[in-house]
Parts: C-alpha cells; sequence; structure tokens
C-alpha cells in the first residue's frame, strides 16, 4: 500500500484514477477499522487533508461550505455555523467520542455510506449539496444522493468528495438532530432523526424537512413528514400525522443494533422530539 | 510495501523513523520508538487507551495513519511528567486511587488534560460524556471523574492565587 | 499468632497511601502484557476457524512455512498427547488440560467460530498475518447449535462425542451436551410450596457476557536450546501459567520459568490461559523468543466469558414474611467444553437466606460458543439475580419492605452454610442494616424513577500462598508475593507488613515474584489475595519482628524476651538497663556480626475465609416512550471485614457494581446464522461509558474476620452480585410491571412495556 498527500484536487484526482485500488481518506476513523479487520485492502491511500479547499468552514452566498475534510469538532468553533445550523454540528458532534470527533469528518461520514451514519440524516434535512471533483471535472448533487447503499457511493471512479454546501437560511429557521442509541454515547445509532424548518411569526411552520438514518439502505428524505408539519404550530395532530408518514416510510432490518418494530417506532418517536426541538430554536430569533 | 520515512516531533523532540504507510501511529509509538505507554485495547477507536495529543487535538493513535504524522507534534502519557515532576492530574489520580490495574490510565490521563486545557471548571456530565471514549473496567469511573474535578479545582485555585 | 499480631491500635491500615506501583502506572512505564519486547523476538499469529461447528479434515502448512520471514508453524499436533484426566486446580475453576489444549490450537474438531487452528511466527507482524492466509484447512462443516434450549434437544447436534452426563445417579450410555448436573437437597420443598401463603414462579434468563478487561492477553516466550524456557505474561497467577503451559507442552516445571507483568484487568478471565503454549511452540521450533498477542476481536470470540442461564425458581413463604420453600432449577451455557458452570450458582442461589425446605438442580449445557471461564463471583450472580428478583415480587406481595423482608430470613452466624457446617462471623444483618438507615434508601424519587434493592453474597476462598520478607541492609524491607496484583493488593501487602515492623509504609518495596522466586501461590483469585497472603505477609513480618528482637538481644547480650518491639526499634527491658533503643536501621546494619540476613519466608493454606455480602441501592429513570434506563443514583453497602486500604476497596465495591450494572442493561454476546459472533468489539459489546453513570457511592460496614491478623475478608467479587437484580427490581418498580429477561436493553423493555398496554 502506498499513501499520498496531495496537495490540491487536480493532483488528488490524478492519484485516484491511476493508483489500483486508490481509497480517498479523510479522519479515518472508519477506513483504518476496515482496513485493519481486513474488510478493505487499498492499494493506496489519498489522504485529501492537505488540499486546502476540504479544510475548514467559510460563509458563502449566505450559506455555508464545509471543507470534507472538516474535523467535526471544528465545525463547533464556527459560531455563525452553530447558530444557523446547530442540528448538523449536533449530529456530527454525536459520532464516537472526542477524540475520534477530531478526526472524522462529516464528509467521510457521507462517503462511508452508513445507514445510520448520524450526520447523514441531518445533512439531507438541510438540503445540503455536495460539491465532488472527479476526471471530468466538477459536479454537485445532494446529499441524500451520494450513498447509493450500504457501504456503496454515487462516486465514480477518481472521484471524491471536496466540499459540502449549505443552502441560504431563512429567518426564523432551525434544526435538530436526535438518534436512539442503547448507551449515552459510543453507539451506533439504532435510529436517526434529522429535522429542518422554518416558521413565520405566528409559529406556523412554513416548510420542513425531515430525514432518517438506520431505517433503509441509506438515510432517507420523508418528504410527507415534512409537509404534515407545514401549516401548523406542530400540534399533536401534526405532530401524528408527521409520524404515521414517517413509520411509513421505515423499512429497516433485524440486527444486533435494533429490531425492526423499534426502529419504526423510535423513528416516530425521536422524528417527533427533533420537530419540537428545531421548532423552539427557529422560534428562539422572534 | 513501501517504507516511508517520517519526521516529527514527539514529547518535544525530534523524531524520525520508518515505517509501512498502513501503519498505526499506536504501533509506530509502541513498537518502533519504544513508548509503550499508549496501549492498544481495542485497535478501533472504541475505548481511548491509545488517547495522545497530535497538533494539540486529541485523538486515538490507533486511528492515525504513521505517514500522516510527518511535520506533526504528538505529545504521549510519557511526556506528561515534566523534569520528574507528576502533572497534578497524575498526581490526583494517585491521592484518590483513581486506577485499579492502570491499563486505562495513561488513556484517561491524556483526555482529561486535554479538557481541563479546554475547560478549566468542567461540570460533572461534561467530564462524563468527554471521557466517554475511554473504557475502564476496573474503578466504575467513579474515582476517576472526581479526580479530574478535583484537580481542575486545584489548579483553578492555583491561577487564583498565583 | 504472635503477640506482634495482636496489637489493635493501627497507624496504617485503613489510611489511604499513594500505591507502591502508582507513579509508573500514571507515567506510562508499568509494563503489562503487551508491552514486553526481547531482542530477535519473532511475532507470532493465530488462524481461527471461521465455523461455529467443524470437522477438521486437514491443516496444509506447507506454503506459510515457505513463505520468506516465517520461521516457525504450529498446530496441535505440536502439543503433546495429553491425559484425558489431567486438570488443574485454578482457585475457582478447573482447568482441564485436554480442553485447554484444544482452546489453544484445535485438534480434531472445531466447536466455535474463532476457535485456534494453526499458528505461525515470523519476522514481523505482516508477515506473520500474510502467513495464515497461506495454510489451508479444509473442514467438514458440521451443524451448530447455541441456545441453551436447543442444546438440549434430543435432535440436537453433539459437540463432544464423549459427554456422558456426570452427576446422574446412572451415567447416560448415549452422549449429549449436558456435561453435568447438580442437585441439593433440605426438606420437603413441594410439600413446603404447597404450605405457603405466597408463591412467586418465575423463569429467568441472562445472556452470556465477557469480562472486558481492557488489556487483551499477550505474552512473549523464548525457548534455549537445552528446553529451558521462559514466558513473560499478564495473567492471574504466574503458577497456573506455568502449570497449564507446561502440561500443554509437556515441560518439567522446574524448567519453565514464568515472569508475570502487570496485568490490565482480568476479573476470572485471566484464570486460564490461551496464547503461551503456542508461544512456547514456536519459540521451541523457531529457536527464538516469540510475541504472541490477542486482538480485541479475538478476545471477544476465543477467550472465556461467563455463561448465559435460563433459571426457573419457585419462592415461598409464610404472610409473615419467613421464606419456607424454594424449589430452582438452573441451566448454565457453559460454551464449546465443560466451563464454568452451575456449580457455584446451586451453592450461591440461596445461600443469603435461612430456607428449611429447598430443591436446587443445575445443570451444565454445552453449545458452539467460546468455552466459559471464571468471571468475577463466577455464577453466583445468575442465580441471586433469580433470587434477589422474586424476593422483591414477595415483597411486593406482601407489603413488606424488601430489606425488611432480607432480615427476617437472613443467614446469621451459626445458621448452617451450604455444607451444612455453622457459618462464621458473617455480618448480613449489619450490612442491611446500613442499607436500610443510608439516606438513599429513604430518599424521595422522581417522575418515572423506580428503586430497587437486592443482597449478594460470595463463598470467598483462602488457598496456599507463599510469602517473603527480607529487611535490607538500611532497615528498609521488600515484602515478595506470588500473586499479580490486580487492582492494588501491592499497597494492602506493603500496609500490612509495615503495620507490623512498624516502620513507614514507604520503607517497604512489595514486589510480584516470578515461579522461580518464591514458591508456589494459588492464582489472584476468589477474593483470596489481600485474605490468604496478606495472612501470610503479617506472619512473615512478626517473624522477622521476632528476629530483630533477638539480634537486639544479641547486640545487647540479655535474653530475646527482654526486648520488646515499638515504633520499628528494639527496646531493652531488662531489669536496671539503660540501652537506647536499636532501630531497625541499627540492627539490620550489624547482621554480619549477628548471624546473618534477617528474612522470613511463610506459607499458608487457610481455609478459614468467611463469606462476604452486599446491599445494593439503585435507582433508575425509565423514558417510557423508548423503553431507555438511566441508572440516576447508586449506593453499594458491602460488608468487608476490615478495609485495609479503603480507597481500593470503594474501587472494588464501584467496579463491581458498574459490570454488574452493565450485565444488566446492554451487555451480551450475539451470534449470527451461522454461529459467528456477532458484535466482537467494544462498539457493540456495549460495557458502560463514563457519561451512563452517575457517582458509584460505597459504604464499607466493617464487622472484622476474627482470625485475620487485621480482619480482612475478601472484598471483590460480591459487589458484582446484587447490581443485576437491584437493576431490574428498580427499572420493574418505575415501569410498574416486571422484567425477568436479561439484559434490559431499550428495545426489550419498550416492547415489554406495550405489549402490556
Amino acid at each position: 500500500m502506498t499513501y499520498h498527500a496531495p496537495a490540491n484536487v487536480e493532483e488528488a484526482i490524478s492519484l485516484l484514477g491511476s493508483q489500483d485500488n486508490a481509497w480517498p481518506v479523510a479522519g479515518g476513523t472508519d477506513l483504518l477499522v476496515q482496513m485493519r479487520s481486513g474488510r478493505i485492502k487499498p492499494g493506496a491511500i489519498v489522504d485529501i487533508k492537505q488540499i486546502a479547499r476540504t479544510m475548514g468552514t467559510s460563509a458563502k452566498d449566505g450559506g455555508f461550505v464545509i471543507g470534507a475534510a472538516t474535523p467535526c469538532t471544528a465545525l463547533l468553533k464556527d459560531d455563525a455555523l452553530c447558530k444557523a445550523w446547530p442540528g448538523l454540528v449536533e449530529a456530527a458532534n454525536l459520532i464516537g467520542s472526542v477524540q475520534v470527533r477530531n478526526r472524522a469528518t462529516i464528509g467521510g461520514n457521507l462517503c462511508n455510506a452508513s445507514p445510520a451514519a448520524d450526520s447523514v440524516p441531518a445533512l439531507i434535512a438541510a438540503d445540503a449539496r455536495c460539491v465532488i471533483a472527479g476526471p471530468q471535472g466538477e459536479r454537485e448533487i445532494a446529499a441524500a444522493e451520494l450513498p447509493a447503499g450500504p457501504g456503496r457511493t454515487n462516486l465514480g471512479k477518481g472521484e471524491f468528495l471536496v466540499e459540502i454546501v449549505l443552502p441560504p437560511r431563512e429567518a426564523m429557521s432551525s434544526d435538530a438532530y436526535l438518534r436512539s442509541i442503547p448507551r449515552t454515547e459510543m453507539d451506533i445509532a439504532v435510529v436517526g432523526a434529522g429535522v429542518s424548518l422554518s416558521r413565520d411569526k405566528d409559529g406556523v411552520c412554513t416548510q420542513a424537512r425531515v430525514a432518517l438514518g438506520a431505517v433503509a439502505p441509506t438515510a432517507l428524505l420523508v418528504a410527507d413528514a415534512g409537509e404534515a408539519l407545514v401549516g401548523s404550530q406542530l400540534d399533536d395532530s401534526a405532530l401524528a400525522k408527521m409520524e404515521e408518514a414517517v413509520k411509513a416510510a421505515c423499512s429497516p432490518i433485524d440486527d444486533k443494533r435494533g429490531t425492526i418494530d423499534y426502529r419504526i417506532a423510535m423513528a416516530a418517536v425521536y422524528t417527533k422530539r427533533a420537530a419540537k426541538i428545531a421548532y423552539d430554536r427557529a422560534g428562539e430569533g422572534a | 510495501m513501501s517504507t516511508v520515512h517520517i519526521h516529527t516531533t514527539v514529547n518535544g523532540d525530534p523524531v524520525d523513523f520508518l515505517s509501512e504507510p498502513h501503519t498505526s501511529l499506536l504501533n509506530v509509538l509502541r513498537d518502533k520508538l519504544d513508548l509503550t505507554g499508549s496501549k492498544e485495547g481495542c485497535g478501533s477507536g472504541d475505548c481511548g487507551a491509545c488517547s495522545v495529543m497530535l497538533d494539540g487535538e486529541l485523538v486515538c493513535s490507533c486511528l492515525v495513519l504513521a505517514p500522516e504524522a510527518e511535520g506533526r507534534r504528538i505529545e504521549t502519557i510519557e511526556g506528561m511528567a515534566q523534569e520528574g515532576q507528576l502533572h497534578p492530574l497524575q498526581q490526583k489520580f494517585l491521592d484518590l486511587g483513581a486506577l485499579q490495574c492502570g491499563f486505562c490510565t495513561p488513556g484517561f490521563l491524556v483526555a482529561a488534560k486535554a479538557l481541563l486545557e479546554r475547560n478549566p471548571d468542567p461540570t460533572e456530565e461534561e467530564t462524563r460524556y468527554w471521557l466517554a471514549g475511554n473504557l475502564c473496567r476496573c474503578t466504575g469511573y467513579d474515582k476517576i471523574i472526581r479526580a479530574v474535578m478535583d484537580t481542575a479545582a486545584e489548579m483553578r485555585q492555583e491561577r487564583v492565587s498565583a | 499468632m504472635s503477640g506482634v499480631l495482636e496489637k489493635q491500635e493501627l497507624k496504617i491500615v485503613g489510611t489511604r497511601p499513594v500505591r507502591p506501583d502508582g507513579a509508573d502506572k500514571v507515567t506510562g512505564k508499568a509494563v503489562y502484557g503487551g508491552d514486553y519486547h526481547l531482542p530477535g523476538m519473532l511475532w507470532g499469529a493465530v488462524l481461527r476457524s471461521p465455523h461455529a461447528h467443524a470437522k477438521i479434515i486437514s491443516i496444509d502448512t506447507r506454503k506459510a512455512a515457505a513463505l520468506s520471514g516465517v520461521k516457525a508453524v504450529a498446530t496441535h499436533s505440536d502439543f503433546r498427547e495429553s491425559d484425558d484426566s489431567d486438570e488443574i486446580n485454578a482457585g475457582e475453576t478447573m482447568i482441564d488440560i485436554d480442553a485447554a489444549a484444544q482452546m489453544c490450537l484445535a485438534k480434531d474438531k472445531v466447536f466455535y467460530d474463532g476457535q485456534p487452528v494453526a499458528a505461525v511466527a515470523a519476522t514481523s507482524a505482516e508477515i506473520a498475518a500474510a502467513a495464515l492466509d497461506l495454510i489451508d484447512v479444509q473442514y467438514e462443516v458440521l451443524p451448530h447449535v447455541i441456545e441453551i434450549e436447543d442444546a438440549m434437544r434430543e435432535d440436537a447436534p453433539v459437540l463432544h462425542d464423549d459427554m456422558f452426563t456426570q452427576g446422574m445417579p446412572e451415567t447416560p450410555k448415549t452422549a449429549s451436551n449436558v456435561s453435568m448436573r447438580l442437585e441439593k437437597i433440605t426438606g420437603d420443598a413441594d410439600a413446603a410450596l404447597d404450605d405457603a401463603d405466597v408463591v412467586v414462579t418465575r423463569r429467568y434468563t441472562t445472556q452470556m457476557v465477557h469480562q472486558g478487561y481492557i488489556e487483551p492477553q499477550s505474552c512473549v516466550a523464548s525457548v534455549s536450546a537445552d528446553g529451558q524456557a521462559q514466558i513473560w505474561c499478564s495473567s492471574q497467577g504466574a503458577f497456573m501459567v506455568r502449570s497449564v503451559a507446561a502440561a500443554i507442552t509437556g515441560m518439567n516445571l522446574s524448567d519453565l520459568r514464568v515472569v508475570p507483568l502487570e496485568i490490565g484487568g482480568g476479573f476470572g478471565g485471566k484464570t486460564t490461559i490461551y496464547l503461551e503454549p503456542v508461544a512456547l511452540v514456536l519459540s521451541r521450533k523457531s529457536g527464538r523468543p516469540v510475541k504472541l498477542a490477542l486482538s480485541r476481536d479475538e478476545v471477544f470470540r476465543s477467550t472465556g466469558p461467563g455463561p448465559g442461564t435460563i433459571m426457573e425458581l419457585s419462592l415461598g413463604a409464610t404472610k409473615d414474611g419467613i421464606l419456607t420453600a424454594a424449589v430452582m432449577d438452573l441451566k448454565y451455557q457453559v460454551g464449546a467444553f465443560a466451563g464454568s458452570g452451575c456449580g457455584a450458582g446451586v451453592m450461591h442461589a440461596l445461600g443469603c437466606y435461612r430456607i428449611e425446605n429447598t430443591r436446587v438442580t443445575g445443570c451444565d449445557v454445552v453449545s458452539n460458543m467460546p468455552s466459559t471461564n471464571a468471571y468475577r463471583a463466577p455464577s453466583a450472580p445468575q442465580a441471586e439475580f433469580a433470587v434477589e428478583c422474586a424476593m422483591d415480587e414477595i415483597a411486593e406481595q406482601l407489603g413488606m419492605d424488601p430489606i425488611e423482608l432480607r432480615e427476617k430470613n437472613g443467614v446469621k452466624p451459626g445458621d448452617p452454610s451450604f455444607s451444612g457446617a455453622p457459618l462464621g462471623q458473617v455480618a448480613f444483618m449489619e450490612t442491611l442494616a446500613a442499607a436500610k438507615s443510608h439516606p438513599h434508601y429513604s430518599a424521595p424519587l422522581g417522575p418515572n424513577q423506580g428503586r430497587g434493592i437486592a443482597a449478594g453474597w460470595w463463598v470467598n476462598h483462602g488457598g496456599e500462598s507463599t510469602v517473603m520478607v527480607s529487611i535490607n541492609e538500611d532497615g528498609s524491607a521488600v515484602v515478595a508475593t506470588g500473586n499479580p496484583d490486580i487492582g492494588g493488593s501491592r499497597a494492602s501487602m506493603a500496609m500490612m507488613a509495615a503495620e507490623v515492623l512498624q516502620i513507614p509504609m514507604q520503607k517497604v518495596r512489595p514486589i510480584v515474584a516470578d515461579t522461580a522466586s518464591i514458591g508456589y501461590s494459588m492464582l489472584t483469585g476468589g477474593s483470596r489475595t489481600t485474605f490468604a497472603t496478606g495472612r501470610a505477609v503479617c506472619e512473615a513480618s512478626a517473624e522477622v519482628v521476632e528476629i530483630l528482637k533477638s539480634r537486639a538481644a544479641m547486640m545487647w547480650g540479655v535474653e530475646p524476651d527482654q526486648v520488646e518491639w515499638h515504633d520499628g526499634e528494639a527496646r531493652c527491658t531488662a531489669p536496671g538497663s539503660d540501652e537506647a533503643p536499636l532501630g531497625i536501621k541499627q540492627i539490620a546494619s550489624q547482621t554480619a556480626k549477628t548471624g546473618g540476613p534477617i528474612n522470613a519466608e511463610i506459607v499458608v493454606n487457610p481455609h478459614d475465609a468467611l463469606p462476604t455480602y452486599g446491599v445494593h441501592i439503585c435507582d433508575v429513570e425509565l423514558d417510557r416512550e423508548t423503553g431507555h434506563v438511566s441508572v440516576v443514583r447508586y449506593t453499594a453497602v458491602q460488608d468487608v471485614g476490615r478495609a485495609i486500604h479503603p480507597s481500593y476497596v470503594e474501587g472494588q465495591a464501584q467496579g463491581g457494581a458498574v459490570q454488574g450494572i452493565g450485565w444488566a442493561l446492554n451487555e451480551a454476546y450475539v451470534f449470527d446464522a451461522n454461529g459467528r459472533m456477532d458484535n466482537s468489539g467494544f462498539l457493540d459489546y456495549r460495557m458502560p461509558v463514563a457519561s451512563d453513570l452517575p457517582m458509584i457511592d460505597t459504604l464499607l460496614v466493617e464487622v472484622p474476620h476474627p482470625t485475620h491478623p487485621f480482619g480482612v475478608k475478601g472484598v471483590g467479587e460480591v459487589p458484582i452480585v446484587p447490581p443485576l437484580a437491584a437493576v431490574t427490581n428498580a427499572v420493574s418498580h418505575a415501569a410498574g410491571m416486571r422484567f425477568f429477561d436479561l439484559p434490559l436493553t431499550p428495545d426489550r423493555v419498550y416492547a415489554a412495556i406495550n405489549s402490556q398496554s
């Protein structure tokens, strides 16, 4: 195996395209574990952390750009980002431990394509876009489109994720992410629920996006769950309608981390709780 | 396999080593540099026994590739006591019996020091969540949490009186 | 017992000095199993079975052996042919050498996923790993079985064709997966149950759990050309390592020296070995030192966890709360070989209480899982979990305070023990009373909270120990024992020696000696070390004091009985004497003139260990919408005899309680459809993390052991017994319904709450 730390995007594309079985690595917290267990045997590691564009957060066009290799804990240092997208920053900072989050990145979390990745429902709820660089130049896709299935992505040969773009935030908008885990830390989500919404000054929800993790082969946007909240003040009947939409969207599996029934039930519970938090946060600026 | 030559700083000293690129920083510390204070409890970032500081950030050295250490500053448990003088956390762990077998202790100390550098007055909850990436099977965490919080209080006191 | 030991005013015992091995442990200097290296050392690696149950048709290691850098390859055929009846006493368990050898390298069958099949030693870990890929093992995969009840079915795949259930009136003619049955009867339990005013009949289950020590097993072995060998490793007993490794590899004990390194947790799991015989064989064949270390995945898949259980219990009482009858059946899931099973479960199940009519039956069931080993109070937590949950129901049905119910029935000194002999100075009553009056017990509960209490006991062991106490020329002392220090025993040894010698603890250097440097000592386990080895330390120190007195007498020209020992110095009591006292240093510096070095070796084998008792109080908060349980307050009250170093006694109570909380809430082995362990890492084998827990309050109840020099009783194992039921009872009260199956994971609790409503 060889190790490369290209200094720019072009070099990275070239390495990823030319090296046999090349893997891009950002934080490495998933890749190294899979290498050690023998599940992945890379021929080359292309460390993208030396590429300036992949590191750090910045405001852009009213929204934010997050470099794909930015460690989760670095997000906490961007006050404007935390204020606009508290749920996304929280989601990224639920992954593993402090030690892990000082390395792990939301770019890697997305590209690792685990259905249970914590930051992904929050990214989908945020309607985040992914800037992908490759031999054919750069392209942009929705965060929800990047994972193709457990452990698989829609990235082509030689492509890698460079940036994540968060859209401009309307006033009185916020988000939240919650997950079900058996312990309090260090677990993989049994269910993850991300909600991003906007409200008006009367407390009426004007827009909402609901996304779920660990209930399908990839994290899901549940459009009708979001729609169930629009026009309401998150009263019980709107929440009940949202919960029904959430349950209907779930197609989870039974595994060591949870049962089908439990996952479906918890998807509804945690979405409801996340929606209330997002709604309260959105109202805090009023 | 291609060996790479790495230049780094470990506990303030310049260090050169040769390594296979897939080798973890933990294995380099333990097997090449004879710094066996960082322990391997899992090799997957789940136990924190291999915690070190990398350019001032707390990380699991089992989740860092050796070549990533190039040009970086690494601090390990071996560098925590200065000139034979124990760090207040080390002394407090001894005073309160916050270790039993001692295997997880280096990782806890490195992680706790990182916490206090960032937050000199952590609540019990903050301390517990910060240290959630460090597993201890002997103590039930009680005396460890007390030791970290007591140390924090004493260090705050010293800053006030200094 | 020497007069020195009758001294009652204690200066050191009961204080909290810094432990002698502490500085190295907080600076990273302490050398654990995996930290040891030798020049020219090879790296070993072990090929493991991917099948839960299979016949080995062939093992072809030729390609691996031919790989450049590979220096040796080993399979079971490199072990000596062992005699099936060879057993070695490892304290709480017996080690069957034939089975132990197969857990190091499989013979003709594999019985669990992860069982070692072949091993290599090479010049690097990478080459060793590559060599494993070149070993060709042909298997005939057999049907496997995991669960107890499946393994007991008539059509179940039988693991061992020579396993005929032991303990039956007549040994069966056909082989089965039930390795043994056990029965203990007093009175007429069935009739008494019929007559009882209140009867609780329940079925309880627990899952296989791991000790979860953070240090994976690791060793270095080096065999010399003349056949002499050394092993450096961490274990709970270097003498155990020597016995087992020598038996498997066919060595004389005198040719094998085992050097104990620091041990990173054991909890019973390091009372047997998995690597050392393999490393010996590889070293013998290569002529070089060989290191073998387990990964965490290998620890879970191939070392000995604690057994799962199915337990049925009927417990009967009068309306006044007097227990009158118990019928109990215990089935232990012991894994691939007859392991750590129902014996101690049958013994401990009802041992907290006086019950006239009892029938307890137990059986050990093998299945295609790692072979179980001791785990802290082995087999007791499961059985006592069942009893303590049923006790809670009896108390509830009678409208009686649960501690009062236990006080009415709890054992007292003089009550018959399991063997029938009267109990000694047990302190269950004092422990219950302390729990009852603890502020926690009467503190108000918040919404969705519940409180549970449970008791537990452990028999505790004595056993053989050797201790050497030597006085250095400057008056300082060395205390050598043969017991690895898991959690602070060097501190307690040094404190006891210093107390007897009446010198500062800092002048006493305790060491854990290797197998060639001290006489035999049984391993560290069974809560025996501070009790048994500690007694030897006291006696050896007392003997040294007698020698010091006689040397002072010689220096003064008086009779030894005209010398008294106070504050670390000899004082002359001869009539009319005006001699200045002789300090230990003055005496020690003159030994060349007074008869040579001053030291004493003492061997002990005490059988008078006393059982100890714990009562735990647990408050939980239940999230009814999710089934998630949080422990919000926890108090462990424990009978400890006398705490030599209270911090480390509290630490035992806290650590044991938290292991029990993990067992109750989240820990369990999970197997996939092919019988492979599906959660062999700390991510999914969910031990408690710091944020899962509150502070663990402790209350030490000191009722000294009457015949131990300092009143010590074993303390390490009891605290894992009560938490299973304390947590479960708390959850039951918070939920308003009973729970019987561990672990109480959120999905299980949620399902139970919702199936009820």
